[in-house]
């Protein structure tokens, strides 16, 4: 009887440990996006692309993902880092990271005081102020012509080396460099935040907010803090657009991007911060792919597309993630499933 | 002044017909239905074939764009949207994203990315002087029609008995069937109301409202504000909405033009924090 | 001595309907008061108003003497005041280690934002072990909670209000919609909660009140219509008529 309570405790400290161990599938990840650098020379700006798109997605993914709340105005904070820093580089320092942190901070601040917007209504209410704050940015953004260039865009961004040591290419394999390690740096925060308590308790605010409540969590402030810090990640994506492009237009606001990262981490997975990569990658080889068969109606197949995919059912669209072996998804997914089966029985 | 507040009066009834398709099936069907200007644009468009390209008068475009966007509603609701009643919030709005995405795709394919004019009919055209108010013929029309159909959707909504069937099946679906109430017949009917609304809606601001491909997305926000600030309980809070909204924008663009639609954003995110429901639900209803 | 739990003349309005009605009720530290009244009697409801679900319309509630009527539901749990829902609120897709888990670390204050990943909090992990244990709820620590059993999940349902570590808790039928072969394992640990904490029972099941209560409030209407020792109540005449006699 002696040896036997131990058993449990160890068996808890395994699992624990499981959940957060790095699996091989990511470390492989990991290791394609960056032998991309050697293996498709030519095509790093898709790639930056791409990397900035995901790093969007993963920001997102912590909010709809995580959190559960739907927001319809994500672009608000993308747009909002791609203008400061812009700005900023125009306007005070020139130098990328100095400008990516400024970005966030920034966005991060903006997020922190429309966070509380979110937290009152229902989904629909939720989706109308995010929307709504989108809208307002980008008339905003269109009112102040003197100083963000209104419909024509923000140009004459200069950007210098980043740190003053490397210096932005004509290939954009700096840019691309530059776009993946603040990808790697963020999905890592972003990994620790979720494999934390604090990251528990989002999942369970998510999934039963009365009974969240009822173990003394205070709702609220945790999504302050994760939408928060989403939107300096979505602020930092936003920079990192304009100092890789030396350019910022009010497309980075357009209720399109809010739309398109929805799709991306539809496509790909919402709630395992994978979800954003996969599916910035899946997205964007499809839009190129179609906008090269019909260049000016791409948006009827992306269309197509989210319809077909909610149509079939996102959990079955998503449902390959399930196959990454020994994933937190796999078996989120199979739990998923059955819960899914067992509610449809008792309906 | 009182010549922008008449202009005000009737984009804000125009914009209360467009939006009270949209406020019925997210109050009353629970869903939300971001395509909704999608429908609204079919109708402008169905107008701007009938005239142009046949030579159709505008009296016989009006119903004829309430019948087809009609039509393609019940079509679509039997099709694609019924499947959706009961999913979450976020299905539905990717859902409808898509198809607004397919349908700004398709008719700049059709029709091209251009502004579409028509040629009202020579009697709308024009402005006469009433009391020092100028007035505008046409808007006096959309003003009229509007103010008929609101007094009639109201009356619909709370005489008949398809009123008093509907808000029974809304309530609880199955004690409606129980009750011998055809449900899936009346959501059709209501939601096919509702986009042939729209499409009158939009065959009537196609000479206000301009008409080109991004049309849905453009007046998106104007339809949340309307049906977001007026709350979806009743049809008289949209109503209202719609006019207030009407009248600040046409006042608000005339006046401070360089603020543009900054205030209207600002005003019905505050209302979404003040009052969640709507500014003129009562707290705490369904 | 201060009651663990008290309630002054509570009241909550529905519209017109009046849920519960001028409810005073006093709860003595560690003890097994239970909560009985036929159904829509209001018993889930006075719960709701107890642990903040609903706002009262007036009156005063007051845990070990503290006025908490108008804190928030999680600001009354951090003062020691736990429940169980009479319908499951679980974490569907979590597991019950991740859900007692949770329950702890947040008793514990470790829920803010942190950079501690989970598995680093020994003390947490062994006392959610031993919890887990305890609750018969070890073998299955690692699989999704709704795969459970119905009687495994009701059991987590009181695992997690025991984590919080509560003064007070508050029991909403526990045994509801267990299977008979499950059933025990669900009243033994009701029957084995720690005797310093005091314990609100609504049940249906009179064997288990009876065998399991030390004091007994009868609610009908919304309104307390009697409260006495489990000899008063079950020799009163009118509790009988009005509940006993209808449930036998």
């Amino acid at each position: 009887m002696s040896g036997e309570p131990a058993a449990p405790s160890g068996q808890a400290a395994a699992l624990l440990r499981r959940a957060e161990r790095w699996q091989l599938w990511e470390i492989a990840l990991w290791i394609i996006a960056v032998a991309m650098i050697f293996v498709m020379p030519s095509h790093m700006l898709i790639l930056t692309e791409i990397a900035i798109l995901a790093l969007l997605a993963v920001s997102l993914d912590l909010i709809l993902g995580y959190a559960g709340i739907v927001s319809l105005g994500h672009a608000a904070f993308f747009g909002l880092g791609a203008y400061s820093a812009g700005l900023f580089a125009k306007f005070a320092i020139t130098e990328p990271v100095t400008g990516l942190l400024f970005a966030g901070a920034v966005s991060g601040v903006f997020g922190l005081a429309t966070s509380f917007l979110v937290l009152r209504g229902s989904d629909l209410t939720r989706l109308m102020t995010t929307f709504g704050v989108a809208m307002l940015l980008a008339e905003v953004v269109n009112q102040t012509g003197w100083l963000t260039g209104g419909a024509d865009g923000l140009s004459g961004v200069t950007v210098t080396p980043i740190l003053g040591l490397f210096e932005f290419d004509l290939w954009g394999r700096t840019g691309y460099i530059y776009s993946l390690i603040v990808l790697m740096a963020v999905v890592f925060i972003s990994r620790r935040i979720v494999n934390s308590p604090y990251g528990l308790s989002l999942k369970a605010i998510k999934r039963n907010p009365t009974r969240a409540a009822m173990l003394g969590i205070s709702p609220n402030r945790r999504i302050v803090v994760i939408y928060t810090i989403a939107a300096v990640f979505a602020g930092m994506a936003g920079a990192l657009l304009t100092q890789t492009t030396s350019f910022v237009s009010p497309d980075a606001l357009a209720f399109h991007r809010s739309a398109d990262v929805l799709l991306v981490l539809v496509i790909g997975g919402a709630g395992y911060l994978y979800g954003g990569i996969l599916g910035a990658v899946i997205f964007t080889i499809l839009r190129d792919w179609l906008s090269v068969i019909t260049p000016q109606y791409w948006m009827f197949w992306i269309g197509l597309i989210l319809i077909v995919i909610v149509m079939v059912g996102r959990e079955r669209v998503t449902r390959w993630q399930a196959l990454l072996p020994g994933s937190a998804a796999n078996r989120e997914a199979k739990a998923r499933a059955a819960a899914l089966a067992a509610a449809r029985d008792a309906a | 002044m009182l010549t922008i507040l008449f202009d005000g009066i009737a984009y804000g009834m125009l914009l209360f017909i467009l939006a009270c398709g949209l406020s019925i099936t997210l109050g009353l069907m629970n869903f939300v239905n971001l395509a909704h200007g999608a429908f609204a644009m079919a109708g402008g468009y169905i107008t701007v074939i009938m005239m142009n390209r046949y030579g159709i008068s505008f009296y016989w475009c009006l119903p004829a764009a309430f019948l087809v966007t009609a039509l393609a509603g019940a079509v679509l609701e039997r099709t694609l949207y019924r499947h959706l009643y009961g999913s979450p919030h976020l299905d539905q709005v990717l859902f409808s994203i898509g198809l607004v995405f397919m349908s700004i795709a398709a008719i700049d394919y059709l029709m091209g990315g251009q502004q579409q004019l028509i040629n009202l009919p020579p009697e709308l055209r024009g402005r006469f002087e009433f009391l020092g108010v100028g007035i505008g013929r046409y808007r006096l029309f959309v003003i009229i029609i509007c103010a008929i159909l609101a007094v009639a959707l109201q009356l619909a909504l709370t005489r008949t008995r398809f009123g008093s069937q509907l808000r029974a099946a809304v309530d609880d679906g199955r004690v409606a069937r129980g009750l011998g109430i055809n449900v899936s017949l009346i959501f059709v009917a209501t939601f096919a109301f509702g986009s042939g609304l729209g499409g009158l809606g939009g065959a009537l601001g196609a000479d206000l409202l301009g008409l080109d491909p991004n049309f849905p997305l453009k007046f998106l926000i104007y339809f949340m504000i309307v049906v977001t600030v007026g709350g979806t309980s009743s049809i008289s809070g949209p109503f209202i909405a719609a006019l207030l909204l009407g009248i600040a924008d046409v006042a608000g663009k005339y006046y401070v033009p360089q603020l543009g639609a900054f205030i209207i954003y600002a005003v019905m995110i505050l209302v979404l924090i003040l009052r969640p429901h709507g500014l003129f639900s009562r707290e705490g209803g369904r | 001595m201060i009651p663990a739990l008290e309630t002054r003349n509570l009241t909550k309005r529905f519209g017109s309907f009046v849920a519960t009605s001028d409810v005073s009720l006093s709860v003595r530290p560690g003890a097994r008061h239970a909560l009985i009244g036929p159904n829509g009697a209001g018993k889930t409801t006075l719960i709701n108003l107890l642990t903040g679900v609903f706002a009262a319309n007036s009156g005063q509630i007051l845990l070990g003497g503290e006025d908490i009527t108008a804190l928030p539901a999680h600001a009354r749990v951090r003062r020691g005041l736990s429940r169980t829902f009479q319908i499951n609120q679980l974490f569907a897709d979590m597991t019950p280690l991740d859900s007692v888990m949770l329950a702890i670390g947040e008793r514990e204050g470790h829920g803010r934002l942190g950079w501690r990943p989970l598995s680093a909090d020994r003390v947490v992990a062994d006392e959610a072990a031993a919890l887990l244990e305890r609750f018969r709820l070890a073998d299955v620590m690692g699989s999704a909670t709704t795969l459970l059993p119905y009687g495994k999940q009701r059991l987590l349902e009181i695992a997690l209000a025991i984590a919080t570590r509560p003064r007070v808790l508050l029991l909403d039928e526990p045994a509801a919609g267990v299977p008979e072969e499950e059933r025990h394992e669900v009243l033994g640990i009701v029957r084995d909660l720690p005797a310093d904490v005091t314990v609100v029972l609504i049940e249906h099941d009179m064997d288990l009140v009876f065998s399991f209560a030390d004091r007994i409030s009868v609610l009908v209407g919304g309104a307390l219509f009697a409260e006495g020792t489990v000899a008063e109540i079950s020799g009163d005449a009118r509790v009988k008529a009005i509940y006993l006699g209808e449930d036998a």
